[in-house]
């Protein structure tokens, strides 16, 4: 019958999809531990809804080749049922137990990527704050004072947290390899906790429409062995200027910018909308303040203990 | 203000348009004096308070709104069909895709529902009318209006360009300086306040004016359906009235809700935006299954399989679809805690849909389907919104979602849900009660010809768009890079989207050519196979609906009065209560048009007259005395012999 047409393609798709060219899709291509986690959750997932969605069409296809009305069943008369109290029961129960394995995965993995991923707990995070403006992202390190725009760089098997916050409208910060996004506001700081376990170029975009530059917002995350950041981050600093105010203005108010490297970041005359400067919290009742997975920023920090961090952090 | 601000300029594509609609309102006017068509329409059309014409208004609406939003569609494909393209500016992608969005699912689908619904639900239940007849026409008029004032924003002023969502701060005064926002708020509002009305009246329909003997639980399902719908409407619009003023407030007098400075909170916004979004998904979805209960099992020759958890899962549905709202914006940065419950009330909702598809399947069993055009629709219904709904349920684990957020994975789900869902609902229903608005059905063969391309088409137009969303395509992007990778997946899509095209042009083709050619049949029920009551009366169903009032024993009381050789009408004919006809509901639109109009622009002083007048409307509607008119036994006995009379 025709009608299959389009759903052979499904499956055909399905199929491509899970074997052999799964590899070229990012999503699914995962460099590291938050993609990964998100990436085999969405496999699973997928295989969970294929075994659905066979169970519908098997029946589909029975029904609609046994019950089609022909010339040999004229003078049928279909029956009258009500419905049936057993069938209609498993038809409840069993997606309810499916529905229920899904949350508890869901539940599960939602709170393995809102903290800093497994493995990672010890290590302290490498804090870099990534706000953007129309249309560009900036990379403030305050540990490093050194600032960027539209790429970052960052050494692998270290957490980063990214802190998001914006000039301008909601965006959304996304490494698709790295693992799924996460709002930047102008009211208030996101935490995003990623790790790279490979090295390389990353793509990384606003995915939440922000108006008309939106479709050229995209950076590069470059992960590195933290030798060669290192390496990266004293040449930084020996060769690039610093950022000043005015300078900062001036590209607030440009559109489209490339890639731009600076020996000082905008924390110091621009803080970010956190701690004594915060703005509201989002949902963040106190159950989400107890536990620590909630990603707002809760932290009470302010800019004096900031700065001295950073001096600390001075090599 | 100067000229060239007020209207669009600098667009070849819309100086085109703009030549084009006058060339078009010049034809019609000047069409109607030629044909001395005015009286006709002013008497029988614009002041009417008949349901089913206010039914048929809605659906022509609707119908040319597809189009509109079809060839926003069309627009954006074109776009994105290959990489680095120049067919259109950011810009002007972004007012596409915004309007897109709002027509398609404000403009379009709903009005096409309540079209259905005017039409066919006081007919199911065996009345002669909608509760409040007056307030229907109202109803539609405000819509009406809306819709023009939010397609003028084309031409006039500029069209909104901050999405459907229309986000905050992108959407505020300092970040969209344009009128576009303007037309957005006033536009949704006044329309938003006509569709509230509806909701008021179909419940208040519904549980006042069933036919006697009528239970609830004997109520035709799309009447269920529209019982819950309505319900929805009652406590989701009011959400939207209230965001859209807060939206006013902010754009044109200073306010700041939702701005970046001042204390304003920009998800303030998404969170009233989706409060009354969601509910709105299922209130365009439900009506649709109504209408697939209805079509399955009439094309099946069975009763509907499982009734009372039919029911029981629309209660539920309708429930949890208050109560999810934040899996819209998983990525806000709420926490697992937050996520993880809105995460289950969502993948809760698989479970009353799944029931309501194992149920039409099992009303297939052991029946004799024939496979019609509305039928067609309907079977293809099922697998395609499967795929939709379980890719909703893959979207709805926060985790994942925080890859598909914002993605072409999630335009494709929500394409796969609303298409097989909602349009070919509507349509489908457009097909299969055609016959009780015109008297004649459509042509099967081009019908299924229409079918066959619009069903194929789709998939071949959002299929590619999930595996490019895992590739990392966002949303909303104007453009792309070839270097991206996406070019030949958004290349099979737009080629895909010029068959669905060609699909609904066909479609309407049909509509045409079966009005100039189509057999009038005049039969009560011309598919054969009618259970419900709608299918007792004549096609076209005269002014009265009934001669008599129908007298139910049960559910699918037509097929039983018929199988058991039982009158379904007793007593004899007595003179029929009708509603006047009035021109006030027609004249408040439009006094509401120039209202919005007005407001958009700020003008302040006829915004102030424009308000006066709708005031003075209202209070001269409380001091009316009009209590309609009988329709005497003479003039029904005539109409029923003129419309095959078999029923008297
Ligand atoms: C008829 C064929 C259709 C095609 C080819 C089509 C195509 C598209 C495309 C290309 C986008 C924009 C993707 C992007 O850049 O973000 C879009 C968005 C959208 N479509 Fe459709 N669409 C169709 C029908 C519909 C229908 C029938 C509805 C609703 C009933 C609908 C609702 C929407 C909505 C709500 C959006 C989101 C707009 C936004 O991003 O703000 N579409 N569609
Ligand atoms: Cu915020
Ligand atoms: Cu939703």
């Amino acid at each position: 019958m025709k009608k299959r047409g389009p759903l052979l393609l499904f499956f055909i798709s399905l199929i491509m999809l899970l074997s052999g060219c799964s590899s070229k899709l990012l999503v699914l291509d995962p460099k590291g531990p938050v993609a990964k986690t998100q990436s085999s959750t969405i496999i699973f997932s997928m295989i969970v809804m294929a075994v659905v969605l066979l169970v519908v069409y098997v029946m589909y296809i029975y029904m609609l080749t046994k019950y089609r009305a022909t010339k040999a069943n004229e003078g049928y008369e279909p029956p009258h049922i009500e419905g049936s109290k057993w069938l209609e029961l498993i038809w409840t129960i069993i997606p309810i137990i499916i529905v229920v394995i899904l949350s508890v995965v869901t539940v599960r993995t939602t709170n393995a990527v809102e903290k800093v991923p497994a493995g990672y707990e010890d290590q302290k995070p490498l804090v870099i704050y990534a706000s953007s403006s129309d249309w560009k992202w900036h990379f403030s390190y305050p540990e490093e004072n050194i600032e960027t725009v539209n790429y970052v760089n960052i050494p692998t098997n270290r957490p980063v947290e990214f802190r998001l916050y914006a000039f301008g409208p909601i965006t959304s910060f996304w490494v698709p390899q790295l693992g799924g996004q996460k709002y930047a506001m102008s009211d208030m700081v996101n935490k995003l906790n990623l790790v790279a376990e490979h090295e390389g170029s990353f793509f990384g975009r606003n995915s939440n429409f922000s108006g008309k530059g939106f479709a050229h917002m995209e950076f590069e995350v470059l992960a590195q062995s933290p030798a060669d950041y290192t390496k990266w981050v004293d040449d930084v600093k020996k060769t690039a200027s610093k950022l000043t105010e005015d300078e900062f203005n001036k590209l607030l108010d440009t559109p489209v910018v490339g890639r731009k490297t600076y020996s000082s970041t905008h924390l110091e005359f621009r803080p970010a909308p956190e701690g004594a400067n915060g703005g509201h919290h989002h949902g963040g009742g106190d159950a989400d303040a107890k536990d620590n997975t909630g990603s707002m920023d809760h932290s009470n920090m302010n800019m004096d203990d900031m700065e001295s961090m950073d001096h600390s952090q001075h090599e | 203000m100067k000229l060239d601000e007020f209207f669009v300029t600098g667009e070849p594509m819309i100086y085109a348009a703009m030549v084009s609609i006058v060339v078009a309102s010049l034809a019609i006017l000047i069409g109607l004096t030629y044909f001395k068509k005015w009286g006709y329409l002013w008497r029988e059309w614009l002041t009417t308070v008949d349901h089913k014409r206010i039914g048929v208004m809605y659906i022509i609406a609707a119908l040319l709104m597809l189009f509109r939003g079809g060839v926003d569609a069309l627009l954006m494909r074109a776009q994105l069909a290959v990489p680095e393209n120049g067919l259109l500016d950011a810009q002007h992608y972004n007012e596409i895709f915004t309007t897109h969005g709002v027509i398609m699912i404000l403009f379009m689908a709903m009005p096409f529902i309540i079209g259905l619904m005017n039409i066919v639900v006081p007919l199911q239940i065996g009345a002669r009318d909608v509760a409040f007849p007056r307030l229907n026409a109202v109803s539609f008029w405000l819509f009406f209006a809306g819709a023009m004032l939010f397609n003028l924003s084309f031409v006039i002023g500029g069209s909104p360009d901050a999405g459907w969502t229309a986000y905050f701060p992108l959407a505020s005064l300092e970040l969209s300086p344009t009128v576009g926002n303007n037309f957005y708020s006033i536009a949704l509002q006044i329309a938003g306040i006509g569709t509230l009305l509806t909701g008021v009246n179909f419940i208040v329909t519904i549980l006042k004016m069933r036919a006697p003997g009528m239970k609830l639980m004997q109520m035709p399902m799309f009447t269920w359906s529209i019982l819950i719908t309505s319900v929805i409407i009652l406590f989701a619009f009011p959400v939207l009235t209230v965001a859209l003023a807060l939206m006013m407030f902010d754009r044109m007098f200073g306010g700041q809700f939702f701005t970046m400075a001042n204390g304003g909170m920009d998800m303030l916004w998404a969170n009233l935006f989706w409060v009354w979004g969601h509910p709105e998904v299922y209130i365009v979805i439900l009506p649709a299954f109504g209408i697939y209960s209805e079509i399955i099992s009439t094309f099946s020759k069975k009763n509907l399989y499982g009734y009372k958890s039919m029911v029981a899962s629309m209660v539920v549905i309708s429930l949890l679809s208050f109560v999810v709202w934040a899996h819209h914006f998983y990525t806000m940065g709420h926490g697992a805690m937050v996520n993880g419950v809105f995460s289950i009330t969502t993948m809760a909702i698989a479970v009353p849909t799944g029931v309501k598809i194992f149920n039409w399947l099992f009303t297939l069993q052991k029946g004799r389907i024939s496979f019609t055009t509305p039928m067609l629709y309907t079977l293809a219904f099922i697998p395609i919104f499967t795929i939709g709904g379980v890719t909703g349920v893959m979207l709805a684990m926060a985790s994942a979602d925080y890859q598909y957020h914002n993605t072409m994975f999630l335009v494709a789900h929500f394409h796969y849900v609303l298409i097989p869902g909602t349009v070919f609902a509507v349509i489908a229903g457009f097909h299969y009660w055609f016959p009780k608005m015109f008297g004649f059905r459509l042509n099967e063969r081009l019908g299924k010809l229409a079918f066959w391309l619009i069903a194929i088409f789709f998939n071949v137009t959002f299929l590619p768009l999930f595996f490019l969303g895992l590739n990392g395509m966002s949303r909303r992007m104007y453009t792309y890079s070839a270097g991206s990778g996406f070019g030949p997946l958004n290349m099979i899509a737009s080629i895909g989207a010029v068959g669905l095209a060609l699909g609904f042009v066909v479609l309407c083709y049909n509509i045409y050519w079966s009005f100039r050619y189509a057999p009038r049949e005049n039969a009560s029920d011309p598919w054969g196979g009618g259970r419900t009551l709608e299918w007792a009366t004549h096609s076209p169903v005269p002014e009265y609906n009934f001669a008599r009032t129908p007298n139910v024993k049960g559910m699918d009381a037509y097929w039983h009065s018929k199988k058991e050789n039982q009158p379904l009408f007793e007593g004899k004919i007595e003179p029929i209560h009708m509603p006047n006809n009035s021109g006030q509901p027609f004249i408040l639109g439009v006094i509401f048009f120039f209202l919005g109009f007005f407001l958009i622009f700020s003008w302040w002083i006829p915004s102030i007259i424009a308000g006066i007048a709708v005031i003075i409307m209202l209070a001269a509607r409380t001091f009316e005395r009009d209590h309609g008119r009988h329709i005497p036994v003479k003039e029904i006995i005539e109409t029923e012999k003129k419309l095959g009379g078999e029923l008297v």
